[in-house]
Formats: structure tokens, C-alpha cells, sequence
């Protein structure tokens, strides 16, 4: 169960504004990692802490195929994605890195910045504490819950590499 | 059930009979591919999985072409350990600076992309190769590690939007037109998880530089991949750069659309999208007096012959402003020297242009022309975030090579019609 406190952001937040691509040379995760929002949020390193929820709205994650995005806010301590829609590469990204996302339009909009939010990913439901409502998300595909219960794709395949 | 294009190549290469939208499927890779930001971590994750050798090294290519020439330290080591790991894995289609270019114009120029492949690469704009009637998508590093690993991806079939094209386009009027028109209709997510399938008889009147320009941005209306219907002109480009044997694929006739929308090619006009997202976009006649710092002419979407070609025609006909710097990026080597033998070159720095050697550098602020707080640039590069070509508070127009030549030298953003009498 994750539960923590919410940064709620718009639509179509960019993989540019995740991790601008000036950043991209960089590549000791730490630091990296400190630059996580910077062009859409500057304060949300300084108060990001572990377990907290990141909420938005269409598209998020649109724009490059950079796995640096999904990977700075894993290492920012966010412990899962709740938006009405994902950009496709941002998705799988996300899912093979073994960072947990959901889809849901409800949950999306009703919750707000600040709010305190518990989620199930097994069953995709989602607990708003703060307003006292429950919404409930798609729940993944089985293959894709193979490879989040590996924690990523690469332990997935690995186990499979190591059966043959 | 009838498939589409793309759900006909995807079965094949999945070993099935037939595949349906929503199914997950493992699809066999024709070519995986990588550059210096993405190759480094998907490095790293290929380690990981413990196999000692990639799946085939004639199935790989690796080109550093974002910060390259390297910008820095920090981009030499990524260059280092990329250019080492395919040494030691003898990936055959490694591409050195001198003898590279911007990827998606230097595979399909290599033929390294054929009608029927499916391609996987850590670059979002890999959908380019659907111009050519092939299935490609952009991915991130660790599915490249996997690719290259194993030889095979998981996909979710897509639907998909046709789009049948009618007529031909008129006087500066370009592929890059007709792709910001068409995220201007359905929106940066308006193709979200599916494929774009272009199909009609206007097809054949666009070149291959448009019909690539129109898939390399598929991605910016969110889609999966965006695909051509293979045509004559394919096969002659195919034959001409390739020793490999095409497979045409035909969506059928019974095949089911999300949505299927019609376009009128000579009622498109220039058109540019407004900062910040590729959408905001307006025709030239309703743009006003906005003045601009910066002109890109390049990229992986508008770095080819004919865009320099286009650019020279308007640039012929004037200077560069004063107040504003023009750089102009051939996006691969064999370009730029055709375009040096045919005197475009000479057209543009006597204009007052820089000329580069092939880089994404400034698309992404790399390197190569970032912009200062306050600044406006027109490119024909194909995001126009924030802070994508620099400083947060900066400004992107995107464009067609015509339409940032007249802008360069008008000095705000023009019609070509302005410049060239």
C-alpha cells in the first residue's frame, strides 16, 4: 500500500519540464535526480519526500523517449503516478522501470495539491483521506503486472534469460 | 476481422494469424536502435540481464548525433562508453562523427528501414521510418536493452486513425505543414496509443522528405507510429538505398478506424504552432509582427535535401536580419555535401547564416544555438515546450524550412510569399 501526500500538477506535462535535456549528460542518479521538475516546479525537490503521489492531468509524459523522466521521479522518492491519461512512451517506460502509474479520470481531477491519497496498485483503488472519497483505476494488464511485481522489465527478463 | 497496416505487419512479426486492438503481443525486431543520451542507460540495463552477447550485431545501430560533436566532458564520457560497447559487441551500424548524421535521416538513407520491418528505438521521433511503410515507435533505454538482449518487444496492438489525403500541395507549401495542420485539428493527444495511417491518391504526390517529415511527428499528436501506404516512389527510394527485399503491407478492406479524416492537400497552407505545444497552431495569414532572435534550420524532422533546397530558394532572395541569427544543420554528411555540390551552402552563409555540421544540438538546447531569457526562435525542429531550446522563459515557433527562411530575413515571423516576388 502507498500512501503519501500529493503534488498535483495540469495537462500534457512534458518530459522536457520532467528532466530538462540539459540535464541528460548527467550521469550520477543523485544529481540528476535534484533537477526532477525544475522547469515546471522549482520548489518540488525541497519538498518532495519518500511515498509521496504525484496527480495530473491528459498526456503526462508526452514528448521524448527519455527513460531519465520516469527514473528522476523514482529517485525523487515519488512512489506512484496518478493522471487521467499517459503519453504511450512515457508509460511503458515507467511500467519496465517498475515505477507504478494509474489512469483514472475521477481521481484526477477531484484531488488536489496537498491532498493525503492511499493507493492499491493490485486493484488500482485509490483513497483521497483528505476529502474522504475513493475512486477506482484500470487495473493492468496481467503481463504488465508480471513485470511491475519484477520491480521492471530487466528482472523480469533476466528470470526468463535464466530458465532457458 | 479486417486489420490495418500496421496491425498486419505486427501479426506477422508476432507469428500470429491475426492480432486485435488492445492485444498484448512479443513482436520479433528488424532493427534496434540507440543515440548517445539513450544508449548509455540502456547500457547499463543490458548488463543487468546477464547475457553476453547482443541478439544480432547486423540488427543494431548506435548514433551519437545530440550532443555531438561533444558539447562537454559529461557528453564525451556517454559518447566513450557508447562508441566502447560497440566495439566490444561489434555492432556493424555504428555511425562516428564525420561519417553520421541526425539518426532518423540516416537510417532510412543507409536502408537500414525497409517497407514490412518492425523498429524499435530510444528515440521518440523513431516513427519516422513509417514513411517507408515500415512499423516503428520510440521507446526508452530499457526497452533498447531488452532489444537488444533478446530481439523481440512487448507491444499493445493499436488502433488507428486513417487519414486519407486528397490533391496536391501548393507553392511552399511542405510536409511539415501538413503534420502541424494535423496536430492542430486533433490535438498533442489526439492520436494517443494508436497509429496514424495515411492512405489516397494524394500520397503520391508528396516526396519521400515530406512523407517522412509527416511520420517523424506522428508522436507529437501522440501517436504510436504513423505509416505510409507503399507506392512506387517507396520502392524507387527503397531500391535506391537498400540490397534488402520490401514487404507491402495493405491495410484491409474491412479493417476498422477509430476515426478516419479527410484532407484536402491544396487548401493547407504554411502554417506555424505557437509556443507551448506543438497544437497552437495558426495559418501564416494569421500570424502578426512577431519578432524573432533565432532561426533553426534542421533536425530530424526538417533536416533533409529538399528543406535545404527550400530554405536556399527564399534565402536567395535576401539577408539575414541583422537582429537575428540563422543556423542551418544539414542532418547527415551525404546532405551535406549535396548540398555543398548543388552551391546551397554557399547560398546560405553569403546570406549570413551558420552552417553545421550534422547535430540535434539545438532541437533539444543542447548545444549549437540555446536561447537566452526573453528570446523567440523560429525552428523547424518539432517541440516547442518550455524551455526546450533553452531558457524557461523562451519561445519556440515551429515551422516550415520556407517559413524560417523568410522569417530570417524579415526579421519577424513572414510568409515566403513576402520574400521571394
Amino acid at each position: 500500500m502507498i500512501k503519501g501526500k500529493v503534488f498535483k500538477y495540469g495537462d500534457n506535462v512534458d518530459t522536457d519540464v520532467i528532466i530538462p535535456a540539459r540535464y541528460l549528460n548527467i550521469s550520477d542518479r543523485a544529481e540528476l535526480a535534484s533537477h526532477c521538475m525544475e522547469d515546471i516546479d522549482a520548489e518540488f525537490v525541497k519538498n518532495v519526500k519518500p511515498g509521496d503521489i504525484i496527480a495530473a492531468g491528459k498526456n503526462f509524459g508526452c514528448g521524448s523517449s527519455r527513460e531519465h523522466a520516469p527514473l528522476v521521479i523514482k529517485l525523487s522518492g515519488i512512489k506512484c503516478i496518478i493522471a487521467e491519461t499517459f503519453a504511450r512512451i512515457f508509460y511503458r517506460n515507467a511500467i519496465n522501470i517498475g515505477l507504478p502509474i494509474l489512469e483514472c479520470a475521477a481521481a484526477a481531477k477531484d484531488i488536489e495539491n496537498g491532498d493525503l491519497v492511499e493507493v492499491d496498485i493490485k486493484t488500482g483503488r485509490i483513497t483521497n483521506i483528505t476529502k474522504c472519497r475513493f475512486y477506482q483505476a484500470e487495473s493492468f494488464p496481467e503481463f504488465m503486472q508480471g513485470i511491475m511485481e519484477a520491480e521492471g522489465l530487466i528482472n523480469y527478463v533476466r528470470k526468463r534469460v535464466k530458465d532457458l | 476481422m479486417g486489420m490495418t497496416m500496421t496491425q498486419k505487419i505486427l501479426a506477422v512479426h508476432a507469428g500470429m494469424k491475426e492480432v486485435h486492438p488492445g492485444q498484448m503481443i512479443k513482436a520479433r525486431l528488424d532493427l534496434v536502435l540507440g543515440n548517445d543520451i539513450t544508449t548509455p542507460v540502456a547500457i547499463e540495463e543490458f548488463n543487468r540481464i546477464g547475457v553476453k552477447k547482443v541478439f544480432d550485431k547486423g540488427k543494431i545501430a548506435i548514433v551519437p548525433d545530440h550532443f555531438t560533436p561533444n558539447k562537454d566532458i559529461k557528453s564525451a564520457e556517454n559518447c566513450r562508453l557508447v562508441r566502447e560497447f560497440s566495439r566490444e559487441m561489434e555492432i556493424e551500424h555504428y555511425f562516428e562523427i564525420g561519417r553520421m548524421g541526425i539518426e532518423h535521416a540516416l537510417i532510412p538513407e543507409q536502408g537500414l528501414a525497409v517497407p514490412g520491418d518492425v523498429i524499435i528505438g530510444a528515440d521518440s521521433h523513431t516513427c519516422t521510418y513509417g514513411a517507408l511503410g515500415a512499423f516503428s515507435t520510440g521507446m526508452g533505454s530499457t526497452d533498447m536493452a531488452v532489444g537488444m538482449a533478446t530481439g523481440e518487444a512487448w507491444f499493445k496492438v493499436p488502433e488507428a486513425i486513417r487519414i486519407k489525403l486528397k490533391g496536391r500541395l501548393g507553392e511552399w507549401v511542405c510536409g511539415k505543414d501538413v503534420i502541424l495542420h494535423i496536430i492542430g485539428m486533433i490535438g498533442v493527444d489526439g492520436a494517443r496509443y494508436q497509429s496514424m495511417e495515411y492512405c489516397g491518391e494524394g500520397v503520391g504526390s508528396l516526396s519521400m522528405d515530406d512523407r517522412f517529415t509527416i511520420a517523424n511527428m506522428a508522436i507529437e499528436a501522440g501517436a504510436k507510429n504513423g505509416i505510409f501506404e507503399v507506392d512506387g516512389r517507396t520502392l524507387e527510394y527503397v531500391s535506391e538505398h537498400s540490397d534488402r527485399l520490401p514487404v507491402i503491407f495493405q491495410a484491409d478492406s474491412d479493417a476498422k478506424y477509430s476515426r478516419v479524416i479527410e484532407l484536402n492537400l491544396p487548401e493547407i497552407k504554411p502554417t506555424v504552432a505557437f509556443p507551448h505545444l506543438p497544437e497552437n497552431t495558426r495559418a501564416i495569414d494569421d500570424v502578426r509582427d512577431i519578432n524573432i532572435d533565432q532561426v533553426v534550420i534542421g533536425s530530424c524532422t526538417n533536416g533533409r535535401l529538399e528543406d535545404l533546397r527550400m530554405a536556399a530558394k527564399v534565402l536567395k532572395c535576401g539577408k539575414v536580419n541583422p537582429r537575428v541569427r540563422a543556423i542551418i544543420i544539414p542532418a547527415t554528411q551525404k546532405i551535406y555535401l549535396q548540398a555543398m555540390k548543388e552551391g546551397l551552402l554557399e547560398i546560405f552563409i553569403e546570406a549570413g547564416a551558420v552552417v553545421s555540421t550534422p547535430t540535434c544540438g539545438p532541437c533539444l538546447g543542447g548545444h549549437m544555438g540555446v536561447l537566452a531569457k526573453g528570446e523567440r526562435a523560429v525552428a523547424t525542429t518539432n517541440r516547442n515546450f518550455v524551455g526546450r531550446m533553452g531558457h524557461p522563459e523562451s519561445e519556440i515557433y515551429l515551422a516550415s524550412p520556407a517559413v524560417a527562411a523568410a522569417s530570417a530575413i524579415k526579421g519577424k515571423i513572414s510568409s515566403p510569399e513576402e520574400v521571394v516576388g
